[in-house]
């Protein structure tokens, strides 16, 4: 297993760059954005019955799906004391011209992890209320799921996989004969403190613009790309893929991303109450 | 978070005795590989990374060779008996996979992939003994190793870790530090073009501390740039010296 450049065989014509690239030096988008603006946000949770919580997510065309199912098992050995985590995601073959059936690729995989930073590094949900007797934990299996890929897949499913940890009921854990078992029939809201709710802002950079939120077409473009993902003030996750930044650049984007969190953070307000 | 065995920061100083600002001791070995078109092993303290290179070649598949540049082809993975505790399975983890594509992305800004039309350029990282900061240890093997191969290369890049341990920012975390500190931040920079290519986080970092993090990160990059420069003449001498004599 090997990482192989470039990632897939994804281009986007030498003229449609250009007119991307020249557009954006006048500090506009071929979206008739601007670089600082974020395109609208759409959150909705519950969508799915049978998961113990869930959400959807719209960022302009790109369209997340985030479950949410609770089980139960053992505690990381570093952390006994606390319920365990585990995100993955699917872009699926639904997603994109370009996206083949198979397992994740290490785009998703890198997707996944990013999200999964966030989540355990800001204390939005409270691991330590996680655990159960002789020894087990509950384990919060968060799976991420690409319907539409119009870009910022990483903004997106950050804001469906916290969307759907709001929404998730813990089922209760009742003991007989065989051991102890999840009684979905019987649940309590899952554990977070929503002020601290981490939020992901991805900056894209062509020429010497930087921007929020690129589209699948301005990634097939980018110079650069880093995600920053806050809680309260504090950065708790960062991801450099594309490209490369000057320290300058860097601070730049980092005030950029900030603006774009408080825009993803009031969307998210308004479900997450 | 669990609370460390040992105090992390005391008087000033880290559990291994260095200064909050102090890499370890670093060793640099090109050409440690005779098969491989460029190789070298770097350690930071009890962090060791060895790096082949093997190209440019004939793309295969042919169907991902590309007609305008080469492709590059990355793989981080650590060795069954690198790790502390259990045995470490050799199939390649998320992680190992995550890895692998961000050093292939602070890889690629150096590498003129536009010289190799057509090619491949593979690049092997194996961790032979992990103690922190693996994947910035491994950056700095990968790009001597690219160089030694004969690359055409805008720069090189090096790697260096940086971390808050107690609300102090530190330079290259061990394996301690890494697990108990409060933050995680791997750097990978071009010195002469000045340039991040390699940019993760972990941990709670405010606005401050994440730039004075970068600040450090670039010092840091700077020490182990000369380094490798010298590890990298050190062995072109001594091609000169087999083809000349003495």
């Amino acid at each position: 297993m090997a990482s192989i450049s470039p990632y897939g065989k994804r281009f986007i014509s030498y003229l449609r760059r250009e007119q991307i690239r020249r557009l954006l030096s006048t500090r506009y988008r071929v979206d008739g954005r601007g670089p600082e603006q974020v395109r609208d946000v759409e959150i909705k949770v519950g969508v799915v019955k049978t998961a113990d919580g869930s959400a959807e997510v719209r960022l302009g065309r790109t369209h997340v799906v985030a479950g949410v199912k609770v089980g139960l098992g053992q505690p990381f050995p570093d952390t006994p004391d606390e319920g365990v985590l585990v995100v993955s995601a699917e872009v699926l073959p639904h997603a994109s011209p370009y996206t083949e059936v198979g397992p994740p690729d290490e785009s998703a995989i890198e997707l996944a992890r990013v999200v999964d930073r966030g989540i355990r590094h800001c204390r939005y949900v409270d691991f330590k209320k996680l655990t159960v007797e002789s020894g087990k934990a509950y384990v919060l299996w968060v799976d991420l799921y690409v319907i539409n890929d119009d870009g910022n897949l990483v903004d997106t499913a950050n804001l469906a996989a916290v969307a759907a940890l709001r929404n998730t009921q813990l089922p209760a854990v009742v003991k007989d004969e065989t051991g102890i078992k999840l009684d979905r029939n019987n649940k309590s809201p899952l554990p977070v403190e929503t002020a601290k709710a981490p939020v992901a802002a991805s900056v894209g950079k062509i020429g010497s613009v930087l921007f929020l939120d690129p589209t699948f077409e301005e990634e097939l473009s980018l110079e650069g790309r880093i995600t920053f993902t806050f809680s309260e003030d504090k950065i708790v996750a960062l991801q450099k893929s594309a490209g490369h930044f000057t320290q300058a650049e860097l601070e730049t984007a980092l005030d950029l991303a900030w603006k774009g969190k408080e825009r993803f953070a009031s969307a998210l307000k308004e479900v997450l109450g | 978070m669990k609370k460390s065995p040992v105090p992390l920061l005391q008087n000033g100083l880290r559990a291994d005795g260095r200064a909050p600002d102090q890499m370890r001791e670093i060793n640099i070995a090109v050409g440690v590989v005779s098969n491989a078109d460029g190789s070298a092993m770097v350690s930071y303290g009890l962090t060791t990374a060895v790096a082949a290179v093997y190209g440019p070649r004939e793309a295969h598949p042919r169907h991902l060779a590309l007609p305008d540049r080469g492709i590059m082809r990355v793989r981080y993975h650590m060795a069954p008996f690198s790790t502390k505790d259990e045995r470490k399975s050799p199939t390649p983890s998320r992680r190992e996979i995550e890895i692998s594509k961000v050093l292939r992305e602070a890889l690629e800004p150096a590498v003129v992939l536009e010289q190799y039309p057509r090619s491949r350029i593979d690049v092997f990282i194996e961790i032979l003994q992990a103690d922190g900061s693996t994947r910035v240890a491994s950056l700095t093997a990968a790009s001597l190793a690219l160089a030694d191969a004969g690359i055409y290369m805008r720069d090189l890049v090096v790697g260096v870790s940086v971390g808050l341990v107690e609300n102090t920012v530190v330079l290259d975390l061990n394996g301690l530090e890494d697990q108990y500190g409060e933050g995680d931040l791997p750097v990978g920079y071009m010195p002469n073009l000045k340039r991040f290519t390699l940019l993760q986080l972990d941990g709670a970092w405010s606005r401050e501390k994440f730039l004075e993090a970068i600040g450090l990160a670039v010092k840091g990059a700077e020490y182990v740039y000369q380094k490798a420069r010298d590890a990298l003449k050190n062995r072109y001498m001594s091609i000169a010296e087999e083809i000349h004599g003495r």
